[in-house]
């Protein structure tokens, strides 16, 4: 058993959302320097932070995969290189081809780095975690609805353009917001919404899809299901008071694109698979 | 109260006794306490795994001796013990029943109330009563389960798991292409020949999410160790990038290194997703001592901590169906005679945890 660890300081006018007082501190390669990073986020993966690139006023995504120290030098550098890439090429087919997601902007792939247009908004995991603890949202579950429908609708034009996202859950779903009032001024503006609190008229935003890094191109039935099973368990496991939901994203995937009704045959085959399963008959 | 546990889904019979002292309503205010914890495994020939006949042979031969060992030993009465508990499942149908079958057995003959225990509920709770890891995300790998789970809203709920073979069973049965003798068990002498291992070949790295792949790996690592016999000629061998030739003791350590990659990086994510900084790992190979130091680079660079447990209670054991059993006996649920039965399939979040809040 490994001892507690002590907190590691960090930047200290960090004042987001997250929890920083125990994040801990990375050396990024240049041209970034910490001080003028916000911290966003920490996923299994990358360091997400906002900043500024190319000029003072074009606020962004810098997302950094450090290396990791659990995994094999070798192993490291051949997945961050791969993974950088992937989601590079993936992200930029999907905005030629219309799919809602954030722009490119720049990246090194020996050094680990990409840089992503911000997206204003919430993760529909935020929203529905404010409709699973009761909030009152203008609209009610209609609205709720009809985002799941659209969530539905932007999964199936995703793989409609040949493009598997590979970690589809609540939190890489985004519903973009409406923009601060103008210009784009502090940090505190560009702060994703708290997430047990979300907006009401968030719910009428659009889906982008987030966080491409295990994504690869596909038009196979079978990674299509297994991406849209992904998706189920992850709906299941993280807001299981909204699982009765879900069924409107598959209604409106099916409706989505000509071979989604086969994905949802094969999604069933998918479903059987998992391991012990009770067998019934 | 005290509990009998008797567990044997996999080829080890464990009997164990647990005390939960001052139980309030049924729930326990303090550490439980281990009376006794014992086991016997049923060890193949090398290059051969264990087949559900041959297992349940060997459990019906050694319950009633370890039973009566294992009672002595807690220094308890019958009169003392509150409840039987036994493994309903998943595992191996036949071992599953030769143990169902003593612990129905010994319900009737003492008049004692029988519990059926969640195999994969019975190593979290063994791993959160050791470790005291209050809401950790858990993995769970052995050789017939990997998955990553989180507790919420009364149920253990898998977040992540292999879509094919387990890690336990990829590496036992790596072990058995290799010919890595099967005691004391395969992933310990495949750690120990991993440590001598330098090159790092490459292997399938198959994550999805947080769901992993291992059979993808096995194949190619069953394909490679073809190319390092030594009755190839030498040009034929498989070589690293600076020429040396390829070793078994290479072949084990990248196994180890991809695969372990692998599941502490569904754990990474599934911690991200839920937002916990907490690890526990149970299972077998949660006794391996790479997996646990490799986790616990991760945990630190979140800010969190690993809790593991040693091969005592990681390895399956009879001392943590006594716990969970006890555990739920403790909230009044009651398994009717007719009802005690087994079951090879038995998901995890099929069980009501009514224990915790």
């Amino acid at each position: 058993m490994s001892p507690p660890l002590d907190p590691t300081p960090v930047d200290a006018d960090a004042d987001v959302d997250v929890d920083t007082d125990t994040a801990p501190l990375h050396t990024l390669p240049p041209p970034f320097n910490l001080s003028a990073l916000t911290p966003l986020t920490q996923g299994a993966e990358a360091l997400v932070y906002t900043t500024t690139f190319l000029t003072s006023s074009t606020h962004v995504v810098l997302k950094y995969r450090p290396p990791k120290p659990y995994r094999h030098p070798t192993l490291d550098k051949r997945l961050t290189k791969a993974r950088l890439l992937a989601e590079a090429r993936v992200l930029v087919k999907c905005r030629r081809e219309g799919v809602q997601v954030p722009a490119v902007l720049g990246g090194d792939w020996e050094e680990g780095w990409l840089v992503l247009e911000f997206v204003e908004g919430g993760t529909v995991r935020g929203v529905l975690d404010g409709w699973a603890e009761g909030v009152r949202i203008m609209g009610g579950e209609e609205k709720v609805w009809a985002l799941m429908g659209r969530v539905g609708r932007a999964v199936g034009r995703l793989h409609e353009v040949g493009v598997v996202h590979g970690d589809l859950t609540t939190s890489n779903l985004m519903v973009r917001g409406p923009s601060p009032p103008e210009g784009r001024g502090g940090g505190e503006h560009m702060q994703r919404q708290a997430q047990s609190d979300p907006e009401p008229d968030i719910l009428d935003g659009e889906i982008v899809l987030i966080d491409f890094g295990l994504a690869t191109q596909s038009v196979h039935e079978e990674e299509r299901a297994v991406d849209l099973y992904v998706l189920e368990r992850a709906f299941a496991a993280t807001h299981p008071a909204a699982e009765h939901l879900f069924k409107e994203v598959l209604r409106a995937y099916g409706e989505s694109f000509k071979g989604a009704k086969v994905v949802l045959r094969r999604l069933e085959d998918v479903r059987l698979r998992g391991r012990k399963r009770s067998m019934l008959g | 109260m005290i509990a009998l546990g008797l567990e044997g889904s996999a080829n080890k019979i464990g009997i164990g006794l647990i005390l939960h002292p001052d139980t309030p309503n049924g729930t326990p205010t303090k550490p439980p306490v281990i009376l006794s914890n014992l086991r016997h495994t049923y060890i193949s020939p090398a290059g051969s795994g264990f087949l559900p006949k041959d297992t349940a042979l060997h459990h019906r031969a050694w319950v009633v001796r370890l039973i009566k060992q294992a009672v002595r030993q807690a220094k308890v009465k019958v009169e003392d013990i509150d409840c039987i508990c036994y493994t309903k499942g998943p595992g191996m149908g036949a071992p599953l029943q030769s143990v169902a079958l003593a612990a129905r057995t010994l319900s009737l003959l003492w008049g004692k109330p029988l519990v059926g225990v969640n195999h994969c509920v019975g190593h979290i709770e063994m791993g959160r009563a050791i470790t005291a890891a209050s809401n950790p995300v858990v993995l769970y790998v052995s050789g017939g389960n990997t998955q990553v789970i989180a507790y919420s809203a009364q149920r253990y709920r898998i977040f992540g798991e292999t879509l094919d073979i387990a890690i336990g069973n990829c590496i036992d049965r790596f072990a058995r292409t290799l010919l890595i003798p099967n005691d004391p068990f395969p992933g310990y002498n495949v750690e120990q020949l991993a440590k001598k291992g330098k090159h790092l070949v490459d292997l399938p790295y198959g994550v999805k999410g947080m769901d992993t792949s291992f059979s993808g790996i096995l194949a190619a690592a069953d394909i490679l160790a073809t190319k390092i016999s030594d009755t190839l000629p030498e040009e034929e061998r498989l070589k690293s990038e600076d020429g040396e030739l390829i070793t078994k003791e290479d072949l084990c350590f990248s196994l180890q290194e991809t695969a372990y990659a692998m599941l502490v990086e569904i754990t990474e994510r599934a911690m991200a997703h839920v937002g916990s900084r907490q690890v526990l790992v149970v299972g077998g190979v949660g006794s391996n001592l790479r997996l646990q130091e490799m986790m616990g680079l991760m945990a630190r660079d979140r800010g969190g901590m690993v809790f593991a447990t040693d091969e005592r209670f990681c390895i399956d054991n009879g001392i943590m169906i006594a716990h969970a059993g006890l555990l739920e006996y403790g909230t009044g649920v009651r398994m009717p005679f007719e009802e005690s039965t087994c079951t090879q399939r038995f998901r995890t979040d099929e069980v009501f945890v009514g224990w915790r809040d």
